[in-house]
């Protein structure tokens, strides 16, 4: 998803230098201001470029992570806050904030296992949370020999990466591994930072990436776009339906099409463990906060036209960021939602 | 006889500016002293609810549980004083020699140079130490070093312990080896200065006795910078100690306890830098503070026994440079 970060100041400078002519007297409210998550940063910035360049109208998000995202706009400093942790109805109640989901995008073990591809290795997940756990401490382990017959796995102590800073990938990760085992459930649990009890923490990304990559006989989870970008391999997991996905869009969206999206009040729906047959197990939101009666109404509605149009024309830039877009039918639910809660 | 004039009796001339100056460096004095002051007291602050919470427990215990809510600084203690403590084991004497050479040693050509190189490496930023040991130090620790550590040591009856666990490269041993030649240059710089001001008749009158070039090093030399140099160990030390990009990098930030240096662990400047962009509860974000608190102890307590030492000293053997 970094790939085309550095190309974002350019791409910012040329739409503000293409909309500073006619197109500055449409130009309502001041910049939509937003602050959250780090993990949607990039795709937001993209569509923020193109959005500029098509209306005039700024967007100003600033990636300090989920948890000041959620406070921030409690606070109303900010127009919108995004976070990878979805709210509960009643947390949202209480601050009186309206929540839906913006983008797609998938979370996938990698490992420094020499001779073994990406997508090669199978784990399932309770096998995987036995790994995180310490309970599985070598390669060969029967458990994963058996989900693995046919590829030769050495007699090696498995090192565990984990994240060291807060992070809504390691809350999307440690939600699955608490879904699919009951002892990593009542053991660490889920969190944005939970108490590991094995293997060392990479800060960042590209920190888990870089220890797996330096580490023989490793393995650690980064976001899908990390996989890609440095060719590593990662592993297929077992989802709920029983058969072995191997991490794309295309089982990224299954996921997503497959999750029970109608029933979710308030959009509070963590994808992870999706009972499509081709659904990709860790699949993450980011979700967008917004506050239900603004006190600036032109600037919420400002916002809103944003997101619409990102739910619209942005399908290209999140694809070519490695995220996935929202299916049609959620942008639907989603249209349904915006237009009854923020007036 | 060289006649001195007393301070006051230029009064008449200048009354004005002697006291503005006089005031603007009590100020500035003080102004420091209030400035530790109000650092210190807000943290301790900040931090009032995890020390309410938790007591001495939080000194004491090794649980860090962001998700039950259960915060013990032990194990960031802990770390933060292995890896400083094995970065002084590595940098005092190398630097020691350094100074030494480049002071008694090297051709006088050649001192220029080479000084200046040692304090540009004090100029090269943390985060390069963190990546040059993650990406190039850690690799090499791991495939050699440790491997031979705990086949050769590993067996010893108690030091065996330190050298036990998976060489993963990326741990308290290598945390503290790259801290170690971070505060080389600091350590080396003043201890170069310090050596040229031993007095040249003193070197000299020790070579008349007939004393070896090793026998001035160690008896009049060493002696004679004694306090200078446990200041300038301090001055590494204190850098150490608060070193976080570095060691973040190749602690491995875990909060894990464990005699064995080849583990990961954490430090308590990384473990702020780590977490507190995601503490979202109210007691999360009190630890932290009050993590950085007790840095601020930790760091207090170690030079004021180093002051202590000085002291100890001058009363033993006399007042040095």
């Amino acid at each position: 998803m970094r790939k085309m970060l550095w190309m974002l100041p350019v791409v910012a400078l040329l739409a503000a230098c293409g909309s500073n002519g006619p197109t500055d007297k449409q130009v309502g409210a001041a910049a939509i201001t937003g602050a959250g998550s780090t993990f949607v940063y990039p795709v937001l910035s993209a569509w923020a470029a193109d959005y500029a360049a098509q209306t005039g109208t700024k967007v100003n998000y600033q990636s300090i992570g989920s948890g000041g995202g959620v406070s921030q706009v409690k606070a109303g400093t900010v127009d919108f806050g995004a976070t990878d942790q979805p709210l509960a109805p009643s947390e949202l109640a209480q601050g009186k904030l309206a929540q839906f989901p913006v983008v797609i995008g998938g979370i996938v073990p990698v490992v420094n296992l020499s001779g073994v591809e990406p997508g090669k290795l199978r784990l399932t997940g309770p096998v995987l949370a036995d790994i995180f756990a310490g309970r599985i401490k070598k390669w060969n382990d029967a458990a994963i020999v058996e989900a693995n017959p046919g590829t030769a796995l050495p007699d090696a102590e498995i090192a565990v990466v984990h994240r060291s800073d807060g992070s809504g990938t390691t809350y999307n990760f440690t939600h699955y591994l608490s879904q699919v085992s009951p002892a990593w459930k009542s053991g660490p649990g889920e969190g944005k930072t939970v108490a590991w009890p094995t293997g060392v923490g990479g800060k960042g990304n590209e920190g888990v990436a870089g220890y797996v990559r330096q580490i023989p006989n490793s393995i650690g989870y980064v976001e899908y776009a990390y996989a890609l970008q440095g060719g590593m391999a990662y592993a297929a997991l077992q989802n709920a339906a029983g058969s072995f996905v191997s991490p794309s869009s295309k089982t990224f969206s299954n996921a997503a099409a497959s999750a029970d999206w109608a029933n979710a009040k308030d959009f509070d729906l963590v994808m992870t463990n999706a009972p499509g047959a081709d659904a990709y197990p860790i699949t993450a939101t980011t979700f967008v906060l917004m506050p239900t009666s603004p006190s600036d109404k032109a600037r919420s509605k400002a916002a809103l036209d944003f997101f619409r149009f990102a739910f619209e024309h942005g399908q290209d830039q999140a694809t070519k960021l490695d995220y996935v877009p929202l299916p049609p039918a959620l942008v639907r639910q989603i249209e349904t939602y915006i237009a009854q809660k923020i007036k | 006889m060289t006649a001195y004039i007393p301070i006051e009796m230029t009064r008449g001339r200048s009354v004005g500016a002697d006291r503005a100056f006089s005031l603007f460096t009590t100020g500035a004095a003080w102004f420091v002293l209030l400035l530790l002051g109000a650092t210190a007291l807000s943290m301790a602050w900040g931090g009032r609810l995890a020390f309410q919470t938790f007591g001495l427990g939080f000194i004491t215990s090794s649980e860090w549980d962001a998700v039950q809510g259960k915060f013990g600084a032990l194990v960031p203690i802990y770390g933060t004083l292995v890896t400083s403590a094995i970065a002084l084991l590595i940098a005092f004497p190398i630097s020691i020699g350094i100074a030494l050479f480049l002071t008694e040693i090297a051709p006088r050509w050649s001192r220029g140079p080479i000084g200046i190189a040692v304090e540009l490496l004090a100029a090269i930023p943390s985060i390069i130490y963190g990546m040059w040991g993650l990406f190039v130090f850690a690799p090499f620790m791991g495939a050699h070093v440790e491997p031979w550590l705990t086949d050769h040591l590993g067996a010893w009856p108690i030091l065996g312990t330190l050298f036990d666990g998976p060489p993963i490269g990326i741990g308290m041993l290598t945390a503290g080896i790259v801290l170690g030649i971070m505060i080389i240059p600091f350590i080396a710089a003043v201890a170069r200065d310090v050596f040229a001001e031993v007095p040249a008749p003193l070197k000299e009158a020790a070579v008349a006795l007939g004393s070896t070039r090793w026998e001035v090093l160690t008896k009049v030399t060493l002696p004679y910078t004694r306090s200078a140099i446990i200041g300038a160990i301090f001055l590494g030390l204190g850098r150490a100690l608060g070193e976080t990009m570095a060691v973040t990098f190749v602690l491995g930030n875990a909060h894990d306890l464990s005699l064995s240096l080849l583990m990961p662990s954490n430090s308590i400047a990384a473990a702020i830098a780590n977490e507190f962009t995601e503490a979202d509860s109210q007691l999360y974000r009190s630890s932290l503070i009050a993590l950085a608190f007790l840095l601020f102890v930790v760091t207090f307590i170690v030079l004021s026994l180093a002051k202590l030492l000085l002291l100890r000293l001058k009363r033993v053997h006399g007042r040095t440079l």
